[in-house]
């Protein structure tokens, strides 16, 4: 087995698993913009929101680890809930950009909270996955694959499943589906549209802070880490805004090309790869991110 | 059936009382009060503008009224929101469809049942058996009824946004009915149809209060339609109530002609249109 090929293989492992922390927080994003049609460019921030919560908790209060991540994302799923209730749920009826700049507004806000509560300082999170590596076979050799990325690209795996097996089953997601289709229609077969709206508030904000939580075991955190949700911002918009599935795929894609572009390119060049895939998205989508109506997945 | 046709003599399903709705300086509706009789077919007439379907809104709850009361089956309902009216047995169509694009036309219509489903997200998880039972009764009561009355059947697994205009519109009735409404509210139901469209739907109209007993509330441009299958009539001119009445009554009253044609100059086509109201 020739190294290239190796490295092709274990780079590509690698850069699945962050992809598959993308598509995670990715759906973060598309639950909120499904219903509620809000560009929620916070969702980095709701990451590390959900990465600190959880740090207090481990790390600070020495909470055991399964309790204090129940408690993170109890707690971020609050944060959501309430967002929507007393900032988003006033701001119906405005126009999209009006929003959107309010995310963005939050972003900063966030960060500062954060950085009020446990500083600018980069800080590493207590290990709850196992850290066996895993060993793929490949012919006569053996791929690495990091324990902490294995896990958590079977951990994501595990929620994507629970959320799609929701979505098609549930008559709540039933309702978020019908709210995104139609919300005079919604309105008019009795469905609670502002309750959907606070769901999907919730979800999305405890699915941001649940792969906040494993991207920060993995690389640790800090109150830059947010700038991750540019990445996933890309992802939802190569996925197409409103699609999990397009999310799921989305986040795959550009995990998989940041990878490559390290390995062939060089490591500092990745985000340059991320951005390079959003311009030609654009530019096949001309009608570019506040112009479309009719979301299309790509 | 014939028990629920019965309901016809209990008076009003439905009351309006002195409505006034206004956007900024625009009046919709002025001291609007109606009454729509327990089992009729009621048709609200008016020109393009009149008010019909902002009374609509407010009936349905998606318009918020500055003055006057709703009453549905006399229960003062002022202060309940669109679903909430939903729950209760108020089920509405639009003028333009709204259908939940991109599901298909079985889901459309279980939507409808959507209100009146009683299982919770923890009830769903942790007790199966209740929502799989409340779903085979609903496929069966939607499959049995709905859609053999419509006659969709064909089509049950169709992606809504793909079906011809009329089929929407029946899938759009299909749904409403779903709500096991009290009080069907239409809004221009046969819009855009052709003749033999147009007579399927007034069909379906007449079998909708003679078989499932529902009080029907019609907006309808199509003036044919209106004579041949309402009870009772209302027109409705700059957002007042100019006319009611039995459709023969109404169609001879002369304010109802003037708000139609205008009193200036009778153009072509208003003559034609004229005619074709006398001709019925």
């Amino acid at each position: 087995m020739s190294p290239a090929i190796l490295d092709f293989v274990e780079f590509s492992l690698a850069g699945l698993c962050v992809g598959a922390l993308y598509a995670l927080t990715g759906i973060g994003f598309v639950v909120v913009y499904k219903a509620t049609r809000i560009i929620n460019f916070a969702i980095g921030e709701f990451m590390m929101m959900g990465a600190y919560f959880f740090f207090g908790l481990a790390a600070q209060a020495a909470l055991p680890n399964w309790a204090a991540i129940v408690l993170a994302l109890i707690a971020a799923g609050t944060v959501g809930g309430f967002l929507e209730r007393f900032i988003f749920r006033r701001l119906i009826g405005e126009s999209a950009i009006s929003v959107f700049m309010v995310t963005i507004g939050l972003a900063s806000i966030m960060v500062g909270l954060v950085e009020i509560a446990w500083t600018a300082d980069p800080r590493s999170l207590p290990t709850f996955l196992p850290d066996q590596p895993f060993f793929v076979p490949l012919g006569s050799a053996e791929a690495f694959l990091a324990s902490k990325n294995g896990w958590s690209f079977i951990i994501v795996a595990a929620i994507m499943a629970a959320f799609i097996t929701v979505f098609r089953f549930w008559r709540g997601g039933i309702a978020l589906r019908a709210t995104a289709a139609d919300q005079a229609a919604a309105y008019s077969v009795g469905i609670n549209v502002p309750g959907v709206f606070s769901f999907a508030w919730i979800l999305g904000a405890i699915t941001a802070a649940a792969a906040g939580i494993l991207v920060g075991s993995i690389s640790g955190i800090s109150s830059a880490m947010g700038a991750i949700g540019l990445s996933v911002i890309v992802v939802v918009i190569v996925g197409g805004l409103d699609s999990l599935l397009g999310a799921l795929v989305g986040g795959l894609l550009i995990g998989w090309l940041e990878a490559m572009a390290s390995l062939y390119i060089g490591g500092e060049y990745k985000q340059v790869a991320t951005f390079v895939i959003l311009l030609l998205v654009l530019v096949v989508k001309p009608y570019g991110l506040f112009g479309t109506h009719d979301i299309e997945r790509l | 059936m014939q028990s629920e046709g019965d309901a016809r003599a209990d008076g009003p399903i439905l009351r309006v009382d002195e409505t006034s709705l206004a956007f900024g300086g625009l009046k919709a509706l002025r001291n609007v009060t109606l009454k729509v009789e327990s089992g009729s077919i009621t048709a609200l007439v008016g020109p393009n503008g009149a008010g019909k379907t902002s009374l609509f809104n407010a009936i349905s709850g998606f318009y918020r009224p500055q003055t006057g009361r709703v009453f549905f089956e006399g229960r003062d309902i002022t202060g309940l929101s669109a679903p909430a009216r939903a729950k209760i047995g108020l089920a509405r169509t639009f003028q333009n469809i709204a259908l939940f694009r991109g599901l298909t036309v079985l889901d459309n219509i279980k939507l409808g049942r959507h209100a009146h489903l009683r299982t919770s997200l923890v009830e769903a998880l942790f007790y199966y058996g209740r929502p799989q039972r409340e779903e085979m009764e609903l496929r069966a009561e939607i499959e049995q009824r709905i859609i053999d009355f419509l006659e969709i059947d064909h089509i049950r697994h169709a992606p809504v946004g793909a079906l011809p205009y009329g089929l929407q519109k029946r899938v759009e009735l299909a749904r409403a009915l779903a709500m096991k409404p009290r009080l069907l509210m239409l809004d221009e139901p046969v819009a855009g149809m052709n003749r033999e469209e147009t007579e399927d739907m007034a069909r379906f109209v007449l079998d909708v209060r003679e078989e499932w007993g529902v009080t029907i509330l019609m907006v309808e441009h199509d003036m044919r339609l209106v004579m041949d299958i309402s009870d009772h009539v209302v027109v409705l001119n700059f957002g007042e109530i100019i006319a009611r009445g039995l459709p023969a009554d109404v169609q001879r009253n002369e304010e109802v002609a003037k708000a139609y044609l205008g009193s200036g100059e009778i153009g072509s086509e208003v003559r034609e249109a004229v005619a074709e109201i006398a001709a019925l």
